[in-house]
């Protein structure tokens, strides 16, 4: 009984406490709250032209479109394929550097599309026990380019190296290579058919060398299908040659990749 | 030491440059058919004189490949050229093309060939060629008597169909179907069969008696198909390389549309029995009948798939007739038409894919394919009244029967055969000597 009544007591006590700490605070009067201030943000960048990666490719993005605007305002579109890259230097360095050369060394036009190839292959060919060679070779050519380009054309020229092409250059190519690929109807809609095909291509589109990189499925056993597919892909590839490739930045898609699907299609 | 860490380093350089190259994902093309010259297969004079006294056949070499381009021209899936555009001789072409000149008139493939008469056999030589790759794509030479140089020309259509689409050509094929001649009243029907190019015909039958279903055994020239004797259904099977025929059973009530099991070594067919129509095979050794379906409502019309493992069929059991898939025992029965309309004469693409089929909506007949389960439906043509579709045997294109509506005086009704591919683009009539109903396909010849 005793117990209880020192429980009960305790528990009130606590209660009374509680009320006499809290009581204060909700008696306590309210803020005075400055009045309202608005701010207006300001993207900082714009104004400063900070030539960081990003947001400077942006910008070098815009310059160009801008550029494009006021040409295809002037001149139709054909023509200005066939001038700019006589009248607006070509934006990839290395392959000037190398016609600079040739033209020293020999004028004739066909040396020069040697090198180019000769140069390409470079590229590919690997050789271990020359790796201090090639990085010797890579630092002369930043020099050069550093050197030789100005600034401008040069970040422009980088920033576009590191990009894709755009939705419009590649739309344009796929809607040439969907007229030239005759689809072969008779192939499963349900198996795994792509067909990768790599393409060494010239400035002006033409294809130099076409490898289908999964080359070794077209031999084996039971994969008629597989090799119709490819045969079918080369023979869109040659017939639609030149392909329409962007005026610019050569240096981004003088290797390029085709996937051929037809899935979708066979799918209905 | 140092130069491992180049080499790595140069390894990293080189996989980031990898990342970097562009793909274009090419998911179109055009469905436009592939352009191909089929130059006139050549003979010198010496085979010319020999071919003209011994065979009567003038100008052989051309007519194969008259042959080869129609089977090509037909499937819609290549354009032969005009052959007065072409620029090179049949006999310098079959040597070494001049690939420039086929080019100019847009050839992407070219035919080649020579004939030749050697010991009295007829030697047929073709080589098939890529004029955009510069290559040759396929030789191959046949020998035979002269009388198959029809055959011959079928063989080499499927031969260059086969090396230019990935699947099995039907070209060395022949359609049996059930010639009809007279008034609608009084149709008089025959057993016939020709060439899958309508040539060769002949008919089996006299048309003393109603012949219906006639359905190719897939592994052999046997036919199977159902006759009336003294108006009583019977089963009969036809070898049509003897001639012979023997009767498989007389079954009570309506029987329906027999057909052969893949492997050939059973018949599978629906009857009524005790007023209940079932689906029911027989084994054509021992001639032992099994019940598949056992149910109140009304199931016909079975087709097997090409492994065997399962079938399909239609039946009333959901109210409207409908096409459903079991097990070959019969058990684990699935509906897998649920559109609009009656849906009918399920057959399974010989390809194991496609289920195609007859199907009425709103007094319109169609025919159409669906997947096996029922899914990706696809009505490929439509008409007043059109049924029994049979597959090819490469699963591309569908022959079936259409009618004409009669008019008031009972006149203007016939029935012709058709065929559309899987496209639905590729419609035509298969030309028949008389009216021509219930096609079927038979396998490749050749096989």
């Amino acid at each position: 009984m005793s117990k209880s009544i020192l429980l009960s007591s305790a528990f009130h006590a606590i209660i009374i406490i509680l009320t006499i700490v809290t009581i204060p605070f909700v008696a306590k009067k309210p803020l005075d709250l400055p009045p309202l201030i608005s701010v207006e943000l300001i993207q900082i960048s714009e104004k400063t032209n900070i030539p960081f990666a990003p947001k400077a490719k942006k910008i070098i993005e815009k310059i160009k479109e801008e550029e494009k605007k006021l040409v295809s305002e002037q001149a139709p579109p054909k023509k200005v394929k066939k001038i700019k890259p006589e009248a607006i230097p070509m934006p990839d360095q290395k392959v000037e550097k190398i016609k600079q050369l040739d033209d020293k060394q020999n004028p004739e036009v066909e040396d020069t599309k040697v090198k180019q190839v000769s140069e390409f292959e470079k590229k590919e060919i690997f050789d271990p026990t020359n790796i201090a060679a090639l990085i010797d070779k890579s630092k002369e050519n930043l020099a050069e380019t550093d050197i030789k380009s100005d600034k401008i054309t040069q970040s422009q020229d980088k920033s576009l190296n590191n990009v894709g092409l755009t939705l419009s250059e590649e739309d344009a190519l796929k809607a040439q290579i969907f007229g030239c690929w005759s689809i072969p109807l008779g192939l499963p809609y349900n198996e795994n058919l792509m067909v990768r095909i790599k393409l060494k291509l010239k400035p002006d589109g033409t294809i130099t060398d076409s490898e289908i990189l999964d080359h070794a499925r077209m031999n084996k056993p039971g994969q008629n299908f597989y090799k119709v597919l490819a045969e079918s892909a080369l023979r869109a590839i040659q017939l639609c040659q030149p392909l329409r490739v962007p005026s610019t930045g050569y240096e981004r898609w003088k290797d390029l990749q085709l996937n051929f699907d037809a899935r979708e299609m066979l799918e209905g | 030491m140092r130069k491992i860490l180049l080499f790595i380093l140069f390894f990293l350089f080189n996989v980031s440059k990898a990342y970097s190259l562009i793909e274009v994902d090419i998911t179109r093309g055009n469905l436009n058919p592939l352009p191909i010259a089929v130059s006139p297969l050549f003979s010198d004079s010496d085979t010319k004189q020999e071919l003209d006294n011994e065979t009567n056949i003038i100008k052989l070499g051309e007519k194969i490949s008259e042959v080869v381009e129609n089977n090509l021209r037909r499937t819609g899936l290549f354009n032969p050229l005009e052959k007065n555009a072409f620029l090179q001789n049949p006999d310098v072409a079959h040597l070494k093309p001049r690939f420039e000149d086929w080019k100019l008139i847009k050839a992407q493939a070219l035919i080649t060939g020579q004939v030749k008469f050697v010991d009295e056999k007829l030697r047929v030589e073709f080589r098939l060629w890529d004029v955009l790759a510069a290559k040759e794509l396929m030789a191959l030479a046949f020998t035979t008597v002269p009388e198959n140089w029809r055959r011959v020309g079928h063989i080499i259509s499927d031969k260059i169909y086969e090396r230019l689409t990935g699947e099995k050509g039907y070209f060395d094929t022949r359609i049996i179907y059930v010639a009809e001649q007279g008034p609608k009243t009084k149709r008089i029907k025959k057993l016939a069969i020709m060439d899958q190019d309508s040539f060769n015909t002949k008919y089996l039958t006299l048309g003393n008696e109603l012949v219906l279903t006639p359905r190719f055994n897939p592994t052999n020239q046997m036919v199977t198909y159902l006759s009336y004797f003294k108006n009583l259904p019977r089963v009969y099977l036809l070898d049509i390389e003897t001639g012979i025929q023997e009767v498989v059973g007389d079954f009570p009530g309506m029987t329906f549309a027999p057909r052969f099991s893949p492997d050939g070594k059973k018949i599978i067919m629906s009857f009524a029995k005790d007023g209940n129509s079932d689906i029911y095979t027989m084994n054509l050794e021992n001639r032992i009948v099994n019940r598949i379906t056992n149910h109140p409502s009304i199931d016909t019309s079975p087709s097997y798939s090409p492994d065997g493992k399962f079938i399909t069929f239609n039946s009333d059991r959901s109210g409207f007739q409908q096409i459903y898939v079991m097990k070959s025992d019969g058990t684990n029965v699935k509906r897998i038409s649920f559109g609009k309309g009656l849906y009918g004469t399920p057959v399974w693409s010989p390809r194991g894919d496609l289920i195609a089929f007859t199907k009425l909506h709103k007094g319109k007949f169609y025919i159409g394919v669906m997947r096996t389960d029922g899914s990706g439906e696809r009505l490929l043509t439509e008409n007043y009244y059109q049924e029994a579709p049979s597959w090819s045997p490469n699963g591309r294109v569908l022959i079936f029967y259409r009618e004409t509506k009669s008019n008031s005086e009972g006149k203007g009704f016939s029935a012709k055969l058709w065929s559309i591919d899987l496209t639905g683009y590729n419609e035509r009539q298969v030309p028949t000597e008389t009216d021509g109903s219930d096609p079927s396909w038979s396998s490749l010849l050749s096989n």
